[in-house]
């Protein structure tokens, strides 16, 4: 499986994403923001980090970068595209995904362990979870407070489109446990035909119990599993 | 090709939380200001773009502003000024007319009678 992980000026987690999907079996490799082409990629990862210095906002210059001009298409195929912190900001300002993500309502940084519900297990980059699993994943962003305008929200919950959300211990989804103010708890959403996901907390860093937490590791796995299913069924199409 | 000096103001749209705004609601009313009642904060973008014309300068600014200037989930923007560069062109003393219009007016009155 070869995974894109794309860097653009001021990414700083795509070194940990490009080990966590070594480390699950998958095949990583770089692309700068000024590289061209995608032929032969399976999925692409847009990393965490202060692209172009969130100047204006954050995503906001990224999404006009040589390499989206692949990314955009590569997603509207329905090939995975997963977009973390910084990545998901990239993706609402590239319109890959609904809403925006605007100042935590803090006003701070925030950087911290939170609890996640894990909505859905049916889909490329959940299905080795359990569905109501609640994981502990670390977060850090200054802007991670996610925001649509109400028929987005009803579309996004109606569709069952949020895939993570803010919870506390007990799986609740509560204000307390709510570290950005984002609307309905919402820490990761999907597009509509479930290629394109986002999320504010980083899966990437834990991945390591040595680092205090292994629950990231599902998330790769299962979009291992996912497209090793999907090769294994053009094959078997195409010897029939 | 004239140049035009623009500025842009980019504020949260109305109902979107704007966290910012509150913290300097908060300090103002700390510092005695209890009379203030609310506080947007939002950002000024000013341009300097060559331009045809007034309305093109304007045009353009406006799809700049839908295309990156703002995020139309949480901002609304306005064209607050536009105005044309006087330290552009050593022309700046004469107005906005060329010295050529009156022959082209006669010679297009001529060929409207031709016609």
């Amino acid at each position: 499986m070869r995974v894109a992980v794309v860097t653009f000026p001021g990414s700083n987690c795509d070194y940990d994403l490009y080990q966590a999907v070594k480390q699950v079996g998958g095949n990583p490799e770089f692309r700068w923001h000024r590289d061209r082409g995608l032929d032969g990629i399976d999925a692409v990862m847009l990393s965490g980090g202060f692209s172009y210095g969130d100047y204006l906002r954050a995503g906001a210059i990224a999404r006009f970068s040589p390499i989206m001009e692949d990314v955009v298409p590569f997603a509207e195929a329905g090939r995975p595209v997963v977009g973390v912190c910084n990545g998901f900001q990239v993706l609402c300002e590239a319109g890959l995904l609904p809403g925006a993500l605007i100042r935590n309502e803090s006003l701070r940084f925030q950087s911290e362990d939170c609890r996640m519900r894990v909505e859905r297990t049916d889909t490329p980059f959940t299905n080795r979870y359990e569905e109501g699993q609640v994981i502990r994943v670390p977060l850090a962003h200054a802007e991670g407070n996610y925001r649509a305008d109400d028929e987005t929200l009803a579309r996004l919950e109606g569709e069952n489109l949020v895939l993570f959300r803010y919870v506390d211990a007990d799986g609740e989804a509560t204000p307390a446990s709510n570290p950005n103010g984002s609307t309905a708890n919402i820490a990761g959403i999907l597009n509509e035909r479930g290629n394109v996901m986002g999320m504010m907390p980083h899966p990437e860093r834990a991945m390591e119990s040595l680092l205090g937490s292994t629950d990231g590791v599902p998330l790769f796995e299962s979009l291992v599993a996912s497209l090793a299913g999907r090769a294994g069924a053009d094959v078997a199409g195409a010897g029939r | 090709m004239k140049r035009y000096r623009l500025e842009i103001r980019v504020t949260p749209r109305p109902g979107i939380l704007d966290p910012q705004g509150k913290a300097i609601h908060h300090a103002l009313h700390s510092l005695g200001w209890t009379g203030v009642d609310d506080v947007r904060v939002g950002k000024a973008i000013h341009l300097e773009i060559e331009a045809e014309s007034e309305e093109a300068a304007r045009a353009e600014a406006t799809t700049m502003c839908e295309k990156l200037l703002a995020n139309p989930v949480t901002e609304d923007f306005e064209i607050d000024r536009v105005e044309a560069d006087a330290t552009d062109s050593g022309d700046s003393k004469s107005d906005d007319q060329g010295p050529d219009d009156q022959g082209s007016d006669d010679q297009g009155s001529e060929d409207a009678e031709q016609g």
